[in-house]
């Protein structure tokens, strides 16, 4: 419950006065919200009809005149056939899947050895760790798409999704290992204890354990994990070469400065791009804030 | 956060977080070594490999011509003399100020402090309806898209043609002529910077309300009952206890500021010229689209510098909290 859910009309509407305040104030809120509401809506609402809206019509008039509309889907089937869209959602997975699960699982080893197995230098690497949080991602590029190909020219790793994969990894781990050993170290020592003494191994511990246990935390860094890559445009710009690889990011990048003012197409290519996030959004809502409010305050 | 501005990541350590729960953590007696290299394997080559050492290159390169990437002829300072010289970069001879950094600058000041304030403003209002959480969840939305689905959303909005653009059809309704949002030199950068607005104010919502709600309801209500008015209980009460997550969330919103790029490039492409350009997007571009490889890296040197005070005080924050 809430403080401020305490009713604007407060213990001092007691006069017809302060009753008649009171209600203006209410009115004020209501107002005010309301056109937050719509600030916040319309923008993507007049997306999502446009996409749905004939070439010949958006030309003609804005996506506001209702009482004319008429709708399609021709335009989805144009962007996700002739424009490639379909080949670019299936690339966005390809690229996205792979980038979560893989620093889930090198991220809740590294943060297990964080919080319970003791070692030298354990909080000096774990400030290091901490450190690492700010280092930007450009300062990782030239060498890396430099060095890579000098060292090892046939391999050609931004020809594929390696690279993408390695560099997506390597940047997620020091906020997920972060996140992670800071769940790990509140689960209780007398569970890990006890598991100790009965012989288990650290490896045993961790997967019978630690990670059964920490599935909400874990989801939560999952979910914040998988929507950052899919919405990623600059390590796809960098570490993806081969054009028959772009993910959606860089598809309709290229159909903007290709097609700028062709509006039937960018609509629906943009709600591609958003559908799979909005989908998680709305049926993981709770995992997600969960995962935002974790790094930060709470 | 749909910018990043695209989700932005929360990159300031909480002041709990200390190394103290790591120290009363019982592990076994003896250290024990193989175990800890085993499960620390994978992410050290990683994290030696994809940050380490390119950091260190990266600084070095900084120092050289660096054409193809590699070490050729050293130059000292060259770059960063020849990076503040350029009044692409950063121009203070004329008013207002112009050039890459400065636009960085304008960010951090309108940005930075209209998501906070539209934030708290809509945490706390939002509190007294009953509806809060529809209103907390329309405003949150673009934290989950992408900056380039953001660009394009906007990209409409701003439209120059009266009959595609939602902002200059309205403007028309009151006889205002259409206003090219995007390719005047003098507008962009408060376009670009609405945008962003519009992309994080739902991350500053939800992190504020927490923080809100936080304050015990009977504190409140005896300030109400002993005749404090709404606006006496937020500014003597609320705007105090918020003040720690307030500057923990401005200290996200200006690292977000400093690794911007998707929104521009996607938006403008760094114009009308390069009237819209940010320091990611400078280093991007010096790199990757002029071949400048030293020059990019002095760029992106710049960037690691100015996250350093933040990093600093990061490690800080954490020493600290072992100590509490």
């Amino acid at each position: 419950m809430s403080v401020l859910a305490a009713p604007m009309a407060g213990s001092r509407a007691r006069t017809p006065a302060g009753r008649l305040v009171a209600a203006l104030n209410h009115w004020v809120i209501h107002i005010a919200l309301g056109l937050i509401g719509l600030i916040w809506l319309v923008p993507t609402i007049g997306l999502l009809v446009t996409s749905f809206r004939p070439r010949s019509d958006i030309q003609a008039t804005g996506w506001w005149d209702i009482f004319n509309l008429h709708l399609t889907i021709d335009n989805y089937r144009q962007v996700l056939e002739a424009q490639g869209m379909l080949g670019a959602f299936v690339n966005t997975v390809f690229i996205a899947v792979p980038s979560t699960f893989l620093p889930l699982a090198i991220c809740s080893l590294a943060a297990y050895a964080f919080s319970w197995i003791k070692f030298p230098f354990r909080d000096t690497l774990f400030l290091i760790v901490i450190a690492f949080l700010l280092v930007p991602v450009q300062v990782a590029f030239i060498p890396l798409l430099t060095t890579a190909t000098s060292l090892v020219p046939d391999l050609q790793l931004t020809r594929g999704y390696v690279a993408v994969w390695l560099a997506h990894t390597a940047f997620a781990l020091p906020f997920g290992i972060f996140l992670l050993r800071n769940f790990f170290i509140t689960l209780p020592p007398d569970m890990i204890e006890a598991a100790r003494i009965d012989g288990a191994s650290d490896f045993r511990v961790f997967s019978r354990i630690v990670l059964p246990v920490s599935v909400p935390a874990i989801a939560a860094y999952g979910i914040f994990q998988f929507l950052w890559v899919w919405n990623d445009l600059l390590m796809a710009l960098v570490f993806v070469q081969d054009s028959s690889k772009f993910p959606m990011t860089r598809a309709i990048q290229n159909l903007l400065s290709q097609y700028g003012t062709e509006w039937h197409l960018l609509a629906a290519g943009a709600f591609l791009l958003m559908i799979v996030p909005l989908v998680v959004f709305f049926s993981l809502q709770r995992y997600f804030v969960q995962g935002l409010l974790a790094g930060s305050i709470k | 956060m749909g910018i990043a501005p695209t989700p932005g990541v929360p990159q300031v350590i909480p002041a709990r977080a200390g190394l103290s729960a790591v120290r009363s953590a019982r592990g076994p007696e003896k250290p024990n070594y193989l175990a800890a290299l085993l499960f620390l394997l994978p992410a050290g080559l990683l994290l030696v490999v994809f940050l380490l050492y390119p950091s260190l290159y990266t600084v070095l390169l900084s120092f050289n011509r660096g054409r193809n990437g590699v070490f050729e002829q050293w130059v000292g300072f060259d770059n960063y003399v020849r990076l503040f010289s350029d009044a692409d970069f950063i121009n203070l001879s004329t008013f207002p100020p112009s050039g890459a950094l400065w636009n960085n600058i304008l960010w951090i000041v309108f940005y930075t402090s209209i998501v906070i304030f539209l934030g708290l403003i809509i945490a706390v209002v939002a509190a007294r309806v009953r509806y809060e959480a529809v209103i907390k969840a329309i405003v949150f939305i673009p934290m989950a898209i992408a900056a380039t689905a953001l660009a394009v959303i906007w990209k409409f909005v701003y439209s120059p043609d009266a009959n595609i653009g939602l902002l200059n059809a309205f403007l028309g309704v009151f006889g205002i002529a259409p206003i090219s949002w995007l390719g005047d030199e003098n507008i962009v950068n408060f376009a670009l910077i609405a945008v962003g607005i519009w992309g994080s104010v739902g991350f500053a919502t939800v992190i504020l309300s927490a923080a809100v709600k936080s304050i015990p309801a009977e504190v409140i209500e005896s300030a109400r009952v002993e005749g404090a008015n709404e606006r006496q209980i937020f500014f003597r009460m609320i705007l105090p206890m918020v003040s720690l997550p307030i500057s923990v969330l401005a200290v996200t919103l200006v690292v977000n500021v400093i690794k911007l790029f998707d929104l521009i490039y996607v938006m403008t492409a760094g114009g009308p010229g390069k009237a819209s350009r940010v320091i990611a997007f400078v280093m991007y571009q010096q790199a990757f689209q002029a071949g400048q490889y030293g020059y990019g890296s002095a760029v992106a040197v710049v960037m690691l510098v100015l996250l350093t005070p933040i990093m600093i005080y990061n490690v800080r924050r954490f020493r600290t909290g072992a100590v509490t």
